[in-house]
């Protein structure tokens, strides 16, 4: 037994009831996906026509969906608790007799705050990315990929059957991909795009994988339909599921050992990075959890697996958070990190997902938030990212500050601010589940608290070490309001769990479960702010009491390298992954082209002394060519034959 | 296994023939060899040339010995048609009336693109 | 048993009129009636009118034969208790029965729309992309001089007809030799396309002799094979092999290494590995119209062939070549999806991803899944044939891009030649692109259902094995599609970069009709996979 089970004491598990169909406010749900993917092929495919009202367009689409998912949920507030899933069917996708698969929608507690969460900070980015991009020759071609985004985003988490989610797990991917190459010119941001996408296709694997598992087993791949054959399945069975799907999570959520390519992602333009890469695609893996509670429920294995990703991953983000001297490659760092949280929760069984889900909603405020910060500093800074040219920008750019000062206490986990409620609660259910789990999450918040500072400190604080030819400003209205808008969301964003709301709200959909401490709770609170308070300190003294060089250090400690190289990833990447590889490709095509051919020549040369032997060695000789083909054939023919007849 | 002796039989002696009259003259027949005999037997009359390197030589040779092959199957199928054509009646007439438009088409072809002119 | 033949040659035999329902076969007469009357054209009309003449007769006939296609099914009689639809025809040569149709159909469509390719003129400035005059040697005052005069070989077209009826012969056979025969009906005209190209034709013709010499090895091994079966069941009709297998009549070294040998035979047509060596050179070499016909139309056929074989005639023996078929499976994709990282050469790049592809229909081939009556699942053969049908249309609007992305040589295959294209052209490349991300197996459009499909079928036939190696193939060769697509839209373009030249209404229908369908059959694959489920089974 995994040491994840212990047994719960109030527990209550999800109660898989067949939703109602879709009707009244709820018969307009497919508008939800429909507008940003109507918006996103008008500014597509309607050419230079569209350029002067573009970017209205994209900005209209997700505030109308926006206004659409707030109508719902208001609906669905005043609906019986178990009462609130709602099925809307399209159209029949494929139907092969006992096989079937609606493309549906299915709208629950949970892919409401989803829905919520992602026309919600969608918009408020694509309102800041007017003034953005304004500059752009290309703004219209920006926000019509934001648009594919945001339908294809609302389609993954809307999506009724595990087959519409793959549709929308792959759109996300596609259009992240497009995304972080918007700026074709750049070598590193074409480079950065392809990697994202091939490291995602590892991931999708597992979940292709996993739905074909479910569909051979199951028969069905809808969420209703697998949840209710999930109880009377083989734990083998699920435990694979949940691996498989533990796999594609770690694609998408650039979770260890996945976590590659975020770091590379940070080359599209900032409000990419602020949506895709932080508040919400990223996130995906962490809903694919907890929507997939019924499988993992009963796969501890896979539990375990999940917390020790997210474990891993918590503290490898935080790590490399600390050397980068990237404001976005920190952030990014950051923000594996804090997914990693969510992975922890979520692997925690029912007792944290829906605390999961709850940092998932407070750390796309904030995380959205330090985003966009870091953009409105690169615009007043002509784009430069490196903050060892920043400081002494707090007096400068006023607005900009304070609202990034907000983020900034809510990622730590100040007292009262968002994160700290969040961040409290899944220290809570580590330490209720594992004391080593527990630890190593405590751990976490305060390197947590120590980069953050240091971002804080470099950027804002400390003397001025820019060139003279820049000139900070504060950022237009444009951008500037939509950062209050997050900031305030960032500060006040506990009140989501007031009276224990979003625990209440999601458990018809991933059940519930109190986590059972040792200890009074104000313990932890304590700890975790103890912690936090020690990693302000550390940063303090390390960095607003030195001086800050302009120029990296080159002469640093090995902790230092390895962490500025993100520990190593991508060179393990390439020592395991792509060098054998490429010497499997290098060997097969001299094989193909060279091998049987530099046979037959050798055996020729040899008897008949041609000359011109290395001319021969060129490739594509028929002769050589029907070598393989009598090889292959008596291969065929013998092996069928030993086989069979031995 | 019987019936395959007799075959067995008479393979070894048709090898066994060829190689000792082979071997046979190799080593009693005399060799004194000139430009004539080296060259390579047509019917005994003039080689036909050979261009250096071995080469080419028009395609109208072959042009030629493809029509002829197929008028040569044609009347392979005719032949088993007659003797049968009584028992088969107008199906048969009208198949056979098909099969030979179909071969005088690509005759037709050939005519008309100029492939019978030797010149 | 001589005694006993030599008293036949005695007896009286009495022949019966052969009983041919034309109303079943009529659609491959048709084609070939057409190209029959294309060879009388080629020779009875005058020179300047030939190309509109033969250009509007293949078109015609193909789509009358398409058209008398629909017509056949739609009175298909159903037999074995509803499991299948159809009957045998012509004295037992041939089976009309619902895959049949369903690959008839699909080939008709594949090869009207290449006809459109084919007859594409505003590339080359007024004339095809086939050579002139064939018999000129390369770069010699004969060959100027048919430039000069504008000389076009319309023989193409009544030869792309011959090849397209054989390629519905090869598939509804329903004995050994016909199909044989039907092979080399199918491969000889294709032979010939691939050395008529107009531009680079050293290669062009070398091509084709590799094909040819290839062709002809792997017809040797075929036909071996045939002989090997003959020799076991005594027969070469399907249902006799089959009766043979079944009754287990003893030899089974003969039959074993029949099945081996015609695997060959068929395997080398389907451009699996390790007999794939030719695709990549043929490819490249054959006129790219021609190359996009083969890849969609040959591989429809070939396959077709080996469902019929493999799941009729030795569908008793499965647990005897299936270890077989699952490592010439598992190899395909392998040498396929590795060996297309490595291409710097579009036409190249296509030819190794078709095999990969080759492979990934093999693994739904492996899966042998036959309806049963009671359940109505996807089985190997809907798959097999949905995947044929998507795969056929995106690589044939693929090689019809490739034919409009020119320089100053004709057309400029070599991947670097590519970079930059999304700026020189937004559009094509973006057509281009959704190609890839097709063949790549993308959700929402046909590559990914086709995957599907053929993934599903092959995982409940038990070869869940070779399903994990075909998604870790497919991560792979993403890698090579995703590298095409970097290339086209975030690189930039070498030199003065590609010129996009503007083709005729011709070719952009054909790659209107590529997207259209890459991207129903991804959005709405409904409809056809239901058409591909009332095809039912082979009939036996």
């Amino acid at each position: 037994m995994s040491p994840m089970t212990a047994l719960p004491v109030l527990s209550e598990t999800a109660s898989a009831v067949a939703p109602a169909q879709a009707g009244g406010v709820y018969s307009l749900l497919w508008l939800v996906v429909a507008l940003p993917a109507v918006s996103a092929a008008i500014l597509l495919l309607g050419g230079r026509s569209t350029n002067a009202w573009g970017h209205l367009l994209g900005c209209a689409a997700p505030i109308a969906s926006f206004a659409l998912g707030v109508l719902m949920f208001v609906s669905l507030l005043t609906r019986d608790a178990h009462d609130r899933a709602i099925e809307q069917h399209l159209f029949d996708w494929i139907t092969t007799g006992s096989y079937d698969v609606d493309a549906g929608l299915l709208l629950d507690p949970l892919s409401m705050l989803f829905v919520l969460l992602i026309t919600g900070v969608g918009s408020i980015i694509h309102v800041y990315s007017i003034g953005y991009m304004a500059e752009d020759p290309r703004r219209r071609r920006f926000f019509g990929q934001l648009n594919l985004f945001v339908a294809a985003m609302l389609l993954l988490v809307l999506g009724s059957d595990y087959l519409v989610l793959f549709v929308g797990w792959e759109g996300v991917g596609l259009a992240s991909y497009l995304l972080i190459g918007f700026w074709q010119h750049k070598h590193s941001a074409a480079t950065a795009a392809k990697k994202a996408f091939v490291v995602n296709r590892v991931g999708d694997m597992g979940m292709a994988l996993a739905v074909m598992l479910m569909f051979a087993t199951f028969g069905t791949t809808s969420f209703v339909g697998v949840s209710a054959a999930a109880e009377g399945a083989s734990t083998a069975t699920l435990t694979a599921l949940g691996l498989l799907l533990l796999l594609g999570a770690c694609g998408k959520s650039a979770q260890v050992p996945l976590q590659s390519w975020l770091l590379d992602a940070m080359e599209g333009p900032t409000p990419v990075s602020a949506l895709i890469h932080a508040a919400t695609m990223v996130t995906a893996g962490v809903y694919l959890v907890t929507r997939s509670n019924f499988i993992f429920n009963e796969a501890p294995t896979a539990q375990t697996a999940v917390v020790i990703v997210g474990l891993v991953t918590a503290l490898w983000g935080a790590i490399i958070g600390c050397a980068k001297d990237d404001i976005k490659k920190a952030l990014a760092g950051s923000t594996m990190s804090q997914i990693g949280y969510m992975h922890l929760a979520a692997g925690l069984g029912p007792i944290g997902y829906a605390f999961a889900i709850f940092h998932l909603l407070t750390h796309g405020f904030f995380k959205a938030n330090l985003f966009l910060g870091a953009g409105s500093v690169m615009h007043s800074m002509n784009d430069e990212v490196d903050m060892r040219r920043y400081g002494g920008l707090a007096p400068l750019m006023p607005i900009t500050f304070l609202t990034f000062a907000m983020g900034y206490l809510a990622i730590i986990g100040f007292p009262l601010f968002s994160g700290f409620w969040s961040k409290d609660l899944i220290l809570e259910a580590a330490f209720a589940e594992n004391l080593v789990v527990g630890f190593g999450a405590l751990l976490g918040a305060g390197i947590t608290a120590f980069y953050m500072t240091r971002v804080m400190l470099m950027t804002f604080l400390s003397p001025k070490r820019w060139a003279d030819d820049v000139h900070p400003h504060e950022s237009p209205r444009v951008m500037t309001v939509p950062l209050l808008v997050l900031a305030a969301l960032s500060a006040v964003g506990g009140v989501l769990y007031l009276g224990g709301w979003v625990v209440d709200w999601l458990t018809p959909v991933v059940g519930e479960e109190h986590p059972e401490l040792g200890v009074p709770v104000w313990v932890i609170s304590l700890a975790a702010v103890a912690v936090v308070a020690a990693g302000v300190a550390v940063a303090w003294v390390l960095v607003a009491k030195r001086d800050v060089p302009r120029e990296a250090p080159v002469r640093v400690s090995v902790f230092t390298t390895a962490a500025r190289a993100d520990l190593f990833g991508d060179a393990l990447n390439e020592a395991v992954f792509m060098r054998p590889g490429q010497h499997l490709t290098r060997s097969l095509v001299y094989v193909d082209n060279r091998g049987v051919d530099g046979t037959v020549n050798g055996l020729g040369g040899l008897i008949g002394g041609a000359s011109g032997r290395l001319r021969r060695l060129q490739t594509g000789f028929v002769r050589s060519y029907a070598l393989t083909m009598v090889a292959g054939a008596f291969v065929v023919v013998v092996a069928l034959l030993a086989a069979n007849l031995s | 296994m019987d019936l395959y002796l007799p075959i067995l039989g008479l393979a070894v002696l048709g090898a066994g023939f060829a190689v000792v009259t082979i071997v046979t003259s190799a080593l009693v027949g005399p060799k004194r060899y000139n430009r004539a005999k080296l060259d390579s037997y047509e019917c005994g009359i003039e080689p036909t040339p050979q261009p250096a390197g071995g080469g080419r030589f028009p395609v109208k040779y072959y042009i030629t010995a493809m029509m002829f092959i197929v008028f040569d199957i044609e009347i392979v199928f005719l032949f088993p048609w007659a003797v049968a054509f009584d028992s088969m009646g107008i199906f048969a007439l009208v198949e056979m009336v098909l099969f030979i438009a179909t071969v005088f088409l690509a005759y037709a072809y050939v005519w008309r693109r100029g492939g019978l002119e030797w010149d | 048993m001589i005694a006993v033949h030599g008293s036949v040659l005695a007896q009286e035999i009495e022949i019966e009129s052969p009983n041919i329902a034309y109303s079943a076969i009529y659609p491959i007469l048709i084609v070939f009636g057409v190209a029959l009357v294309g060879v009388l054209v080629e020779a009875f009309a005058p020179r300047p009118r030939r190309y509109v003449v033969q250009t509007v007769l293949a078109a015609a006939g193909l789509g009358l034969a398409f058209v008398g296609t629909v017509l056949v099914a739609g009175d298909l009689p159903e037999t074995q208790n509803g499991l299948a639809r159809g009957g045998i025809e012509a004295e037992g040569a041939l089976a009309v029965d619902g895959p049949t149709l369903f690959i008839w159909g699909a080939i008709l469509l594949l090869s009207f729309f290449s006809v459109l390719l084919f007859a594409e003129r505003r590339l080359e400035s007024g004339v095809t992309a086939f050579a002139g005059q064939a018999a000129a040697l390369p770069g010699t005052e004969a060959e100027r001089e048919a430039s000069t005069r504008g000389l076009e070989h319309t023989e193409v077209f009544p030869l792309m007809l011959f090849a397209v009826g054989g390629m519905m012969l090869f598939p509804a056979s329903n004995d050994l030799l016909t199909m044989f025969v039907a092979l080399e009906v199918l491969s000889f005209p294709l032979y010939l396309l691939c050395g008529l190209a107009r531009r680079r034709r050293l290669l062009s013709q070398e091509a084709a002799v590799k094909y040819f010499l290839l062709g002809a090895f792997a017809s040797g091994f075929f036909l071996y094979g045939i002989a090997l079966v003959y020799g076991y069941a005594g027969t070469v009709t399907l249902a006799g092999i089959d009766g043979a297998i079944t009754n287990r009549v003893g030899g089974d070294g003969l039959l074993l290494a029949g099945i081996g040998l015609m695997a060959v035979g068929l395997l080398f047509k389907i451009g699996a590995a390790p007999f794939h060596a030719w695709t990549p050179d043929v490819y490249q070499g054959a006129p790219t119209a021609v190359t996009g016909f083969m890849a969609a139309c040959t591989k429809v056929a070939a396959f077709g062939a080996l469902l019929r074989v493999f799941y009729v005639a030795f569908g008793g023996a499965q647990w005897n070549w299936m270890p077989m078929m699952w490592i010439v499976a598992a190899l395909t994709m392998g040498v396929g999806c590795v060996l297309t990282l490595t291409q710097t050469d579009v036409k190249r790049m296509l030819a190794y991803s078709s095999i990969a592809h080759a492979g990934f229909l093999l693994t739904g081939f492996v899966g042998v899944q036959a309806a049963t009556r009671d359940s109505d699942d996807m089985t190997s053969l809907v798959a097999v044939m949905f995947y044929l049908l998507a795969y056929g249309f995106t690589t044939l609007g693929a090689f019809a891009v490739v034919t409009v992305v020119r320089d100053s040589s004709g057309e400029a295959t070599h991947l670097s030649r590519w970079a930059g294209l999304g700026k020189q052209s937004p559009v094509l490349a973006g057509v281009f692109a959704l190609f890839m991300l097709a063949f790549l197996g993308l959700p929402a459009t046909s590559g990914f259902m086709a995957k599907w499909a053929v993934f599903t079928s092959a995982w409940a036939g038990d070869a869940q094995l070779l399903v994990i190696i075909a998604v870790l193939a497919s991560v792979i060769t993403a890698f090579v599609y995703i590298r095409v697509i970097v290339l086209m839209f975030f690189a930039d373009p070498v030199g003065e970069g590609p010129t996009v030249a503007m083709p005729s209404v011709l070719t952009v229908v054909t790659i209107a009709a590529g997207v259209v369908v890459t991207v129903a059959l991804g959005v709405a694959p409904q409809p056809v996979l239901d058409l591909a489920h009332q095809a039912g089974e082979f009939v036996r």
